[in-house]
């Protein structure tokens, strides 16, 4: 039995989801909005440095569930393999209230102007499919200043002299710096480059009635104790709920959104926390459920005028997962680098996003946040053993005495790595898995190779009396900041929505998350995604009010 | 499988902790000839010297717990692993693991490397776990691992230095 008719259902309760769910409802629309997960706080994940969303070997506490919710990975030599939610091959980002923004480091990066205009800087490389976004820096600006004072981020960007021109400043002052910040704040500006304080989605004094960061090291991958890591749980849900227009649904798997003949949406059909498949009608549907997600949904809703999938007619749904080359460089000191203050990562610089000689984009380069004892353990050396008397007395000497740096390289977009429906596997309720397949391309390693050499300078110069670095290889990226499934373009042959985020031929069905991306930015995309999930928000309030 | 209830987890880790000691008891997964002979690989990897190792820190109950619980798909893995390091032993040293001195048992891990490269990648990544992970888990007793790292050993540090009435709504 079909339940009462909303102006808007909206699939995903994470950053962008959570964004047009408050926008909507406070411009009068009835929303529901579906999340399969649940609500989840710090009291649920009991700081367990071995079933986080970093190291999530003992499960991903903060959703999905292992049991219920499989993939199927391909890598590069054709092998095929089930894998977990808690798998690094799964690609997980989460699955409750607030999805990733409720774990995540809280890095509040705009992008720069640069990145919305890789391929007209840079032109495309063989084999990719780098494309400009359809959007411009300037489209955004307003909606990144938006999302930065509505939600909260503080830090301070001043320094920074490659970010693009904005109106308006932080709303809150950077955190107090921690050691390896005095360490590597000097050492930069003697290399004449410019270090500054990393913009976080974290309160550093009191912001929106909840209080400052107790600066405790569980920070990226934990809930926050102390509600001052900003997501869109303790923001704007609350907000749209406060509405009494917006009714939030957890524990609900969405399956299909249902077109009538004429290609237009009507319901979202979805499981309910018992199993039960319920069908929502609604005269708009956005989807927010994450690039990986997002794109398994829309193949999964296969009707009459979109056999391949919803907007799939170009074969465009799935492809160009991109992620983030992460290269990292780690040094050694013969004095204490650790001081248990978090959330750690607290300096950086844009030096090398841009103008790489010869490359196309690079990487902001910033501090790592504090590593538990069981991440520090796979940080060694290329020449120190990997087990026995060395390495557990190696553990003893460094782990106080090391910092690392580290940045997420753009990534050159490839049309073969993709997220598709999986022929066989099916999860829990009979819904076709994702199957991941594809790999990075190599001018996103050789990119990596080239700005990790940079993050090893900047800690020689600091002061380590030895260091090295890892670089990515290969294989698929994805992760925490899978992106470009259903990438925004002005051409439906060679994209899946428009500037507005809405998809090709289909005239109510939104998306608003990182899928849309064309490209990801040498950043982390949290607050891009917030961003541009308050432009689709805007977008759509003005043509309904049309 | 289904999530252990907070009941069957509880009762998981009084059993775990009562069958902690490097005895020769049945475990939750493992048999006892398993975990005797997992303990002396255990006892390698991450050995004691002036501070305790991986073994006498409970690595073998951390991995048997979690073989009872979120790592049930590595049990045939394990069983077939650890039935082979023991046949190496006695091949090489006519002795079970757990009989060998250090140098021998050291012989015998290092061959386990060389030879079933993805069963002891699999028994170092856990008993890494085990070591460097929070004591909650059966590993790490008394923090061990954190205590020789100089960290401090309460998960909830941090609050003590948080001044509460800073979150009050002004």
């Amino acid at each position: 039995m079909a339940l009462d008719p909303v102006d808007a259902v909206v699939i995903g309760a994470g950053a962008g989801g959570g964004v047009i769910a408050k926008e909507l409802a406070c411009a009068g629309m009835r929303v529901v909005l579906l999340e399969r997960g649940r609500w989840i706080t710090a009291w649920d994940d009991h700081k367990d440095d071995l079933r986080n969303q970093r190291t999530s070997v003992l499960g991903a506490p903060f959703g999905p569930d292992d049991e219920r919710n499989p993939r199927v990975a391909v890598d590069r030599r054709g092998r095929e393999l089930v894998v977990l939610p808690s798998d690094g091959a799964y690609s997980n980002n989460a699955a409750c209230v607030g999805s990733g923004t409720v774990s995540y480091g809280a890095m509040a990066w705009r992008y720069m102007a640069q990145d919305f205009r890789m391929k007209s800087i840079y032109g495309c490389p063989p084999g990719s499919t780098l494309d400009d976004w359809p959007i411009t820096y300037d489209d955004l600006e307003p909606f990144y200043e938006k999302a930065e004072w509505e939600m909260g981020v503080s830090g301070d960007v001043a320094p920074d002299p490659f970010h693009a021109p904005r109106r308006r400043g932080l709303p809150m002052p950077a955190l107090p710096p921690n050691r390896e910040y005095e360490i590597l704040k000097p050492a930069a500006l003697r290399k004449g480059w410019h270090p500054f304080d990393i913009p976080m989605l974290r309160n550093s004094v009191p912001y929106n009635g909840r209080g400052p960061c107790m600066r405790c090291r569980w920070c990226v991958g934990f809930a926050c104790e102390v509600n001052a890591k900003n997501g869109t749980q303790n923001t704007v849900i609350p907000t749209a709920m406060a509405t009494g227009l917006c009714e939030l649904r957890t524990d609900a798997m969405a399956r299909e959104i249902v077109l009538d003949a004429r290609g237009h949406a009507t319901a979202v059909t979805y499981f309910d926390a018992g199993s039960h498949l319920q069908t929502q009608p609604a005269r708009l549907v956005v989807v927010s459920a994450g690039a990986i997600e997002t794109a398994r949904l829309l193949l999964n809703s296969k009707s009459r005028l979109h056999p391949n999938g919803l907007g799939n007619r170009y074969d465009w749904v799935g492809r160009n997962l991109q992620g983030h080359a992460y290269p990292r460089a780690v040094g050694l000191f013969d004095h204490d680098t650790y001081d248990d203050v978090g959330p750690g990562a607290s300096i950086a610089i844009c030096d090398f996003n841009h103008g790489n000689p010869g490359l196309r984009g690079g990487a902001m380069l910033a501090n790592e946040f504090i590593r538990l004892p069981i991440q520090f353990t796979g940080m060694t050396p290329p020449d120190t053993p990997r087990w026995g008397h060395e390495h557990k007395d190696y553990m003893r000497q460094f782990y106080r005495r090391s910092i690392a740096v580290m940045g997420p390289v753009q990534e050159m977009p490839v049309f073969e790595a993709r997220a598709e429906l999986d022929p066989r596997v099916k999860d829990f309720w009979g819904i076709p898995v994702a199957r991941l397949s594809g790999g990075r391309h190599p001018h996103s390693v050789e990119v990596a190779r080239a700005v990790v050499v940079k993050a090893a300078e900047w800690l020689q110069e600091a002061g380590a009396i030895r260091t090295w670095t890892n670089v990515p290889g290969l294989d698929l990226s994805g992760g925490q900041h899978q992106a470009g499934t259903c990438r925004m373009g002005n051409d439906p042959r060679s994209s899946v929505v428009d500037r507005n985020c809405r998809i090709h031929e289909a005239d109510n069905i939104y998306l608003a998350d990182a899928s849309v991306h064309v490209t990801n930015g040498g950043f982390n995309p949290a607050l891009t995604i917030l961003a541009n999930a308050y432009r689709v928000a805007a977008a759509i309030v003005k043509e309904r009010r049309a | 499988m289904r999530k252990p209830s907070r009941r069957s987890f509880l009762a998981g880790a009084v059993l775990g902790t009562a069958g902690c000691r490097r005895d020769t008891g049945a475990r939750l997964a493992l048999t006892g000839e398993e975990a005797r002979t997992l303990d002396a690989i255990c006892d390698r990897l991450i050995p004691a010297d002036q501070d305790p190792g991986a073994a006498a820190t409970g690595a073998v109950v951390f991995i048997d717990r979690q073989l009872a619980g979120p790592y049930a798909r590595y049990r045939r893995a394990y069983r077939e692993g650890l039935a082979r390091a023991a046949a190496l032993s006695r091949k090489m040293f006519g002795k079970p693991l757990n009989e060998l001195t250090g140098d021998r048992r050291l012989a015998v891990v290092t061959r386990l490397e060389r030879d079933a490269r993805p069963f002891f990648e699999m028994v170092l990544a856990h008993t890494m776990q085990g070591f460097y992970g929070s004591p909650r888990h059966g590993g790490n007793r008394d923090y061990a691992s954190w205590r020789m790292l100089r960290v401090p050993a309460s998960p909830v540090r941090g609050r003590i230095l948080y001044d509460l009435r800073q979150g009050k709504e002004s």
